[in-house]
């Protein structure tokens, strides 16, 4: 697409302020972009995995719970609860709520902590139940 | 004015906005987003509450009506889900109009190519021999 150069720019990121709604938006689109490519990638790898039997789950097992294997793993627990919180924030303001400056930082905030917190707590769980 | 054609009768005269289908690929978005937090809630609740994680009892599980149908849902929303967040990534950011089509063409194959492997490993699951 052809811009006229004699036509200004709109304002883009540089002369903003940053406020945790502008973190949450750009996350939204990077989590659901990475648990597009690589979750959805792990997933089928899983599946055929289950499918073709004990040896290639063994293999899929050995990356998947390599140190490497681990970090792709709670990152993209990570990337769901962010993307899936951020995502019910969407929901809410499609109905045309949460536009209040406070309501609107609070919720964002909230996606963050959220996200964090079930990613802390789930992998707790996991690897107390697997010691 | 049929769902899917979100542009004004004004807009369209005038050749203004998305006057194609973006308003059900909005909708259509939104509501595998709302099927996607339900199958969510059910995929980690199914995985925590498995004795293990070992191939014999995931292929079991798998196996199942209960898990192999939802699982199956799960696969399919989350590449219409997923194609659609690209889709609006590239579109937001590809601006060459060739180079627009052939990254969506690409999306398309590679969400329906995984698709269709996920769920040739859940057939192969459930419809085949107990292991």
């Amino acid at each position: 697409m052809s811009r006229n150069p004699n036509r200004p720019l709109s304002p883009h990121l540089g002369i903003w302020r940053w406020g945790p709604h502008m973190l949450v938006s750009i996350l939204h689109r990077v989590t659901g972009a990475a648990l597009t490519i690589a979750g959805m990638a792990l997933l089928c790898w899983w599946l055929i995995a289950i499918a073709a039997g004990p040896d290639a789950y063994a293999t899929f097992a050995k990356v998947a719970t390599s140190p490497v294997g681990l970090f792709v793993l709670i990152g993209l627990t990570w990337a769901f609860f962010q993307h899936s919180f951020s995502g019910l924030r969407h929901l809410v303001m499609d109905i045309g709520a949460g536009f209040e400056l406070a309501t609107n930082k609070a919720m964002s905030i909230a996606t963050i902590a959220g996200s964090l917190v079930a990613t802390f707590a789930l992998w707790a769980y996991i690897f107390g139940a697997t010691r | 004015m049929s769902m899917g054609d979100s542009s004004t009768p004004l807009g369209k005269v005038r050749g203004l906005g998305a006057a194609r289908s973006g308003g059900g690929h909005w909708l259509d978005e939104r509501l595998s987003s709302v099927a996607l937090i339900l199958l969510s809630v059910w995929l980690i609740a199914s995985l925590v509450l498995l004795p293990d994680l070992h191939q014999p009892t995931v292929f079991e599980w798998l196996r199942s009506a209960t898990g192999a149908v939802p699982m199956a849902l799960f696969v399919i929303l989350s590449f219409v889900h997923g194609l659609e967040g690209m889709k609006v990534i590239v579109d937001d950011y590809v601006h060459d109009e060739g180079n627009r089509i052939a990254c969506n063409i690409v999306l398309l194959f590679a969400a329906v190519g995984g698709a269709a492997f996920a769920l040739f490993a859940l057939a192969k699951i459930a419809f085949g021999a107990a292991a």
